[in-house]
């Protein structure tokens, strides 16, 4: 567990529940970035810009700590382009078929104590997991 | 205005969160899923403390009439277990382990620059897309996510 970093993650993790906090409470929201992304795809009029301004604070806030806190800060990201495009295809028809994400199911969703965010959060959990074994462990060496 | 302003800082904040606990990088999320590997507890943390502030919000919520800015909380979560949540989940998760991207770190991460990052935007944009026409028709808004 080298890699282990509690604290950062407790604390980026606070962030993002007073973000799903914030949504809630003033805009009567649920921060679900699978949602949001998606709802631009059956825009409705009063509905588009939030969004967008959602998905611009998304990219600022990341943008922002890099720029104030981590300037060397790098992303490990596969350079295969069929894992890109398959990996997002799959993400994408996911999180819609099923009405949510990691954000979604997985912080709203449980911290409502829906049973339905429960049961997508184990699954996409262990999906995920068999998917790293099988490409790590499996098919990698 | 107030509810773009308000929609701007709460993506601010996330965009921030996904930052300080470094989901938006790949690496670090499927360091979470190899649990076969050099195991990475982290990503149960992020969740944890985004959870104890969600619930708490969630307890206000309920105690109140409407939020600030809209007419209405949102509608009870709904209940069934069916088909689509469970494949649904099946088919986003295969697409979580093989890069390491949900949405949320996949659009955060934009702010690095990498052609990776809006190839993987893309492609899910449109999966979204697709699914929604195929299975909700154009104008359904889905509920909990």
């Amino acid at each position: 567990m080298e890699n282990f970093t509690p604290i950062p993650a407790l604390i980026g993790g606070a962030f993002i529940g007073l973000s799903a906090a914030a949504l809630l409470l003033m805009n009567g929201r649920i921060a679900g970035i699978s949602g949001i992304v998606g709802g631009l795809a059956a825009p409705s009029r009063g509905d588009v810009a939030w969004r967008l301004m959602f998905i611009a604070g998304l990219i600022i806030g990341a943008f922002a700590y890099r720029l104030a806190v981590e300037p060397n800060m790098a992303l490990a990201l596969t350079p295969s382009l069929p894992l890109l495009v398959v990996g997002g295809l799959l993400t994408g028809i996911g999180t819609t078929v099923s009405g949510g994400c990691t954000s979604g199911h997985g912080v709203c969703g449980i911290a409502r104590l829906s049973p339905r965010s429960i049961i997508a959060t184990l699954v996409f959990m262990a999906a995920g997991g068999a998917t790293v074994f099988v490409m790590r462990h499996v098919i990698g060496d | 205005m107030s509810k773009e302003i308000s929609a701007l800082a709460a993506g601010i904040l996330f965009g921030l969160g996904l930052a300080v606990s470094h989901m938006v990088d790949p690496a670090k999320v499927l360091g979470f899923l190899d649990i076969a590997g050099a195991w990475d507890p982290s990503l149960a943390f992020v969740m944890a403390g985004a959870l104890v502030v969600t619930f708490v919000a969630f307890r206000i919520a309920s105690g109140r009439p409407a939020p600030i800015f809209a007419e209405s909380f949102p509608a009870p979560a709904r209940k069934e277990i069916d088909a689509r949540l469970v494949g649904g989940a099946a088919i986003f998760g295969i697409g979580w382990g093989l890069v390491g991207f949900c949405p949320g770190p996949a659009v955060s991460s934009l702010a690095f620059g990498l052609p990776q990052s809006l190839i993987f935007v893309g492609a899910m944009v449109i999966g979204m897309a697709g699914a929604r026409m195929i299975t909700q028709g154009p104008a359904v808004a889905t509920g909990t996510s």
